[in-house]
């Protein structure tokens, strides 16, 4: 944990570990098990069945009328199908395979590249490459961003796809622009990296390595020049974001025939120090800890994502998803701890906040619960949600969390409203 | 598995785990959302520095003076803190001395009274700065003026001989003019502070209140909670600004009449509220121009209340007419990045 220096007058500044670490495959798991999206009319799965036995790289769907779907990692039988609630009441279904036996790959996946199959099939590769915006008519994409830089501290994942595996990357470029017919895709490094990305066929810009230059807004405006409005998202204004990692397996999907399986992601332990490990994608957080060597005590956090932006998770047992970048572990000692005190108003939010909102004035219409007047007067919606805010709040005020709360409940308001108006 | 024991179970499929390595407890994690990391700054930490950067001009204080000086300090902290204690009983909140909050104001405000102040005005004072000034608007962060200077402002109306320094120190008498060098200039304009050298005054040898009147310290205090950024430079430097160039003004007008910037900046509250009172957090502005506009508004409300006003130093309803203003203020802020603006 970076520590307020001595010096307090100057900003705090966070940088991004651009210096990837080894990456080490880890073998499969005797058990995966695959949260499957519920679709919109809550129809569960009923073509998974428990006792089916499932190739991998087979893709598991939910019945007719939904999009959603997952691929399985290993080889073995489904032993369990139940549902699960994710963070914001999101409704999954976790579907449990027992490993057995050696890998048998599934042939359902044709090498033949099209718009068509990508949507089919990899969207559940890992980094979770957004194809479906391709086919919403109401979003005309003109551009394609690659995210070579991972989004919080301490991860290394894109980083490391840059630096290891440019070939991937080059076919990955290629198949994007075939398929999506755009010839606008431009990936985005930190400045030690641009040799290798000029090799991938993508238009190469540089990125600054200080937090939070590589969330996405960020690069819309800084390295793209186009600031996205608060109102719409990145999509809407023409753009989509893949990360390196996505774009190097679909590379390599379609030069294997297989579909990557194995996600890569950062593991930090309570020392600080980080290693980047391949698993399967499925695999729960505990086996992940294990092979690391890395142990988890009572009163622990277990961090699903980066130390800024993850969401500390209750349980060993839950899986790596194809878009978990990275497992921290950090003690009771290190975390931050947030207290119910009120805004003392002493201003290090407002100007630490690299979109300029007036956090002050906004946390106190969030803790008041008057969101639309949050959104309308002290711009809920131009959070970029790098949680600055709360790194540098003096009273501890959990400032991120409010603000993805009062989104999310600013959301169900819009949407509640456009169902009774 | 056959568990007997109940468990509180979030989710069936992701049971809590019991202890691997042979704990009774079982395992459970903390459930938080980001960020995770923290750069550790507290609210208490920031009170004890500013407690801390006060010292130097309180000890002064307490030197020339004497035990009367350590007791009111030592009051004013005191019935702060009881004051606090009892409002949060009364409101039924939790106690929250601990913040240093309450310590701070106490520290503060017994800074601005002189040696001689009796002690059911340390009292009366605190109260209005605690019970009026901070608790009755909700406690710290809510407080729209800044506490110290509401309880000066509210006793130096009441009750006008006890904070006429000359009056109140006469029976002093150290190695310098016991009169208050603001009093003499408004009295006797540039004439009356001939015998005021402008170090000896920022060293500390003038009469006043016991922790206003060193300004080698409250400065050297200053200079360490701004380098920390426990108070907005912005403010600071502008209120000081705001002072010297009125005061410029003034004096080049009627040099006979009006003192010059530096004799301003020396005398009276000006340090200690530059330092101290104007930067308090919750009755300050935030954003870069506002925090200017307020500093150098406050210097210069300052300024006209001691030339031309009937008070002798205009410190405290300055301070508090800006304070007045600071919502509005704050108002004039850059535009968010991706806000779109709206227009009928």
């Amino acid at each position: 944990m970076t520590k307020r220096p001595f010096l307090g007058v100057v900003k705090p500044r966070l940088y991004y570990n651009v210096v990837p670490d080894e990456v080490e495959e880890l073998p499969a798991p005797k058990k995966v098990t695959l949260l499957l999206k519920n679709g919109r009319n809550g129809g569960v799965a009923d073509a998974v069945k428990v006792g089916d036995s499932v190739k991998t790289g087979q893709r598991l769907g939910v019945s007719a009328g939904s999009s959603e779907y997952v691929i399985s990692s290993i080889t073995g039988t489904i032993s369990g199908v139940a549902p699960y609630v994710g963070v914001f009441g999101q409704v999954f279904t976790a579907i449990t395979i027992d490993a057995g036996g050696q890998d048998t790959w599934d042939d359902g996946f044709s090498k033949e590249a099209s718009l068509d199959v990508a949507q089919r099939f990899l969207e559940y590769i890992p980094g979770c490459p957004p194809f479906a915006v391709f086919s919403d008519t109401g979003k005309t994409i003109r551009s394609i961003v690659i995210n070579g830089m991972d989004q919080d501290l301490s991860l290394t994942v894109n980083q490391c796809v840059v630096q290891n595996e440019a070939e991937n990357l080059k076919r990955g470029v290629q198949i994007l622009k075939k398929i999506t017919g755009l010839d606008r895709v431009i990936m985005v490094v930190p400045e030690n990296l641009v040799q290798q990305a000029s090799t991938t066929g993508a238009e190469v810009k540089r990125v600054g390595n200080r937090y939070p230059e590589s969330l996405p807004r960020m690069i819309m405006k800084n390295v793209l020049g186009q600031v996205v409005s608060a109102g719409e998202t990145i999509e809407e204004a023409g753009t989509v974001f893949f990360s390196a990692e996505a774009v190097a397996a679909i590379g390599k999907a379609f030069e294997s025939g297989q579909l990557p399986v194995s996600k890569m992601l950062t593991v930090a332990g309570k020392d600080g120090k980080t290693k980047n490990v391949k698993v399967r994608i499925g695999s729960s957080l505990g086996d992940v800890l294990r092979s690391c060597q890395t142990v988890t005590h009572d009163r622990d956090r277990l961090i699903l994502g980066g130390p800024m932006t993850g969401l500390a998770t209750y349980s060993e047992d839950l899986p790596v998803g194809p878009d978990t970048d990275g497992i921290v572990v950090q003690g009771e000692a290190d975390s931050a701890q947030v207290t119910d005190y009120p805004c003392i108003n002493c201003g290090e939010c407002v100007r630490v906040c690299p979109v300029k909102i007036p956090v002050n004035m906004l946390v106190r219409f969030l803790e008041a619960r008057l969101y639309e007047d949050a959104n309308q007067l002290y711009d809920l919606n131009c959070c970029v949600e790098c949680g600055l805010c709360s790194y540098v709040c003096t009273s501890r005020i959990p400032v991120l969390h409010y603000i993805k709360l009062g989104k999310y409940e600013l959301s169900l308001i819009e949407t509640s409203e456009a169902v009774n108006g | 598995m056959g568990k007997e024991k109940k468990l509180v179970v979030p989710h069936a499929l992701f049971p809590w785990q019991p202890g691997k390595e042979g704990n009774k407890a079982e395992k459970r994690f903390i459930v938080a959302y980001g960020p995770h990391w923290h750069d550790g700054g507290k609210i208490s930490t920031k009170n004890y520095n500013i407690v801390v950067a006060a010292l130097p001009a309180v000890l002064m204080g307490i030197s020339q003076y004497g035990a009367p000086a350590l007791g009111v300090i030592a009051l004013s902290m005191a019935c702060a803190m009881v004051w606090e204690f009892v409002m949060n009983v009364v409101m039924g909140r939790s106690v929250s001395i601990g913040d240093g909050s309450a310590m701070v104001t106490g520290l503060l405000f017994g800074m601005l009274l002189p040696a001689t102040a009796p002690w059911w005005v340390v009292l009366l004072g605190t109260f209005a700065a605690i019970v009026i000034g901070k608790q009755i608007f909700g406690g710290i962060g809510f407080n729209p003026l800044n506490p110290p200077l509401l309880a000066l402002a509210m006793l130096v109306i009441s009750f006008d001989g006890i904070f006429d320094f000359n009056e109140a120190l006469l029976n002093y008498d150290l190695d310098f003019a016991m009169t208050y060098p603001l009093a003499n200039l408004k009295a006797f304009g540039t004439a009356g502070i001939g015998e005021f050298g402008l170090g000896a005054l920022f060293m500390g040898k003038q009469a006043g209140a016991i922790g206003s009147t060193f300004g080698l310290g409250l400065t050297i205090g200053g200079i360490y909670l701004l380098l920390r950024g426990y108070i907005r430079w912005e403010i600071s430097l502008s209120f000081l600004a705001g002072i010297f160039i009125t005061a410029l003004l003034f004096n080049m007008a009627d040099s006979a009449k009006y003192a010059g910037p530096a004799f301003h900046l020396v005398t009276g509250y000006t340090l200690i509220a530059a330092f101290f009172l104007i930067p308090e957090d919750s009755s300050s502005p935030v954003n870069f121009i506002p925090m200017l506009i307020f500093g150098v508004l406050a210097g210069v409300m300052t300024v006209l209340i001691r030339n031309i006003g009937a008070y002798v130093d205009g410190i405290p309803f300055s301070i508090l007419l800006l304070n007045l203003a600071n919502p509005l203020l704050d108002k004039i802020r850059p535009k968010a990045i991706g806000k779109v603006v709206e227009n009928a």
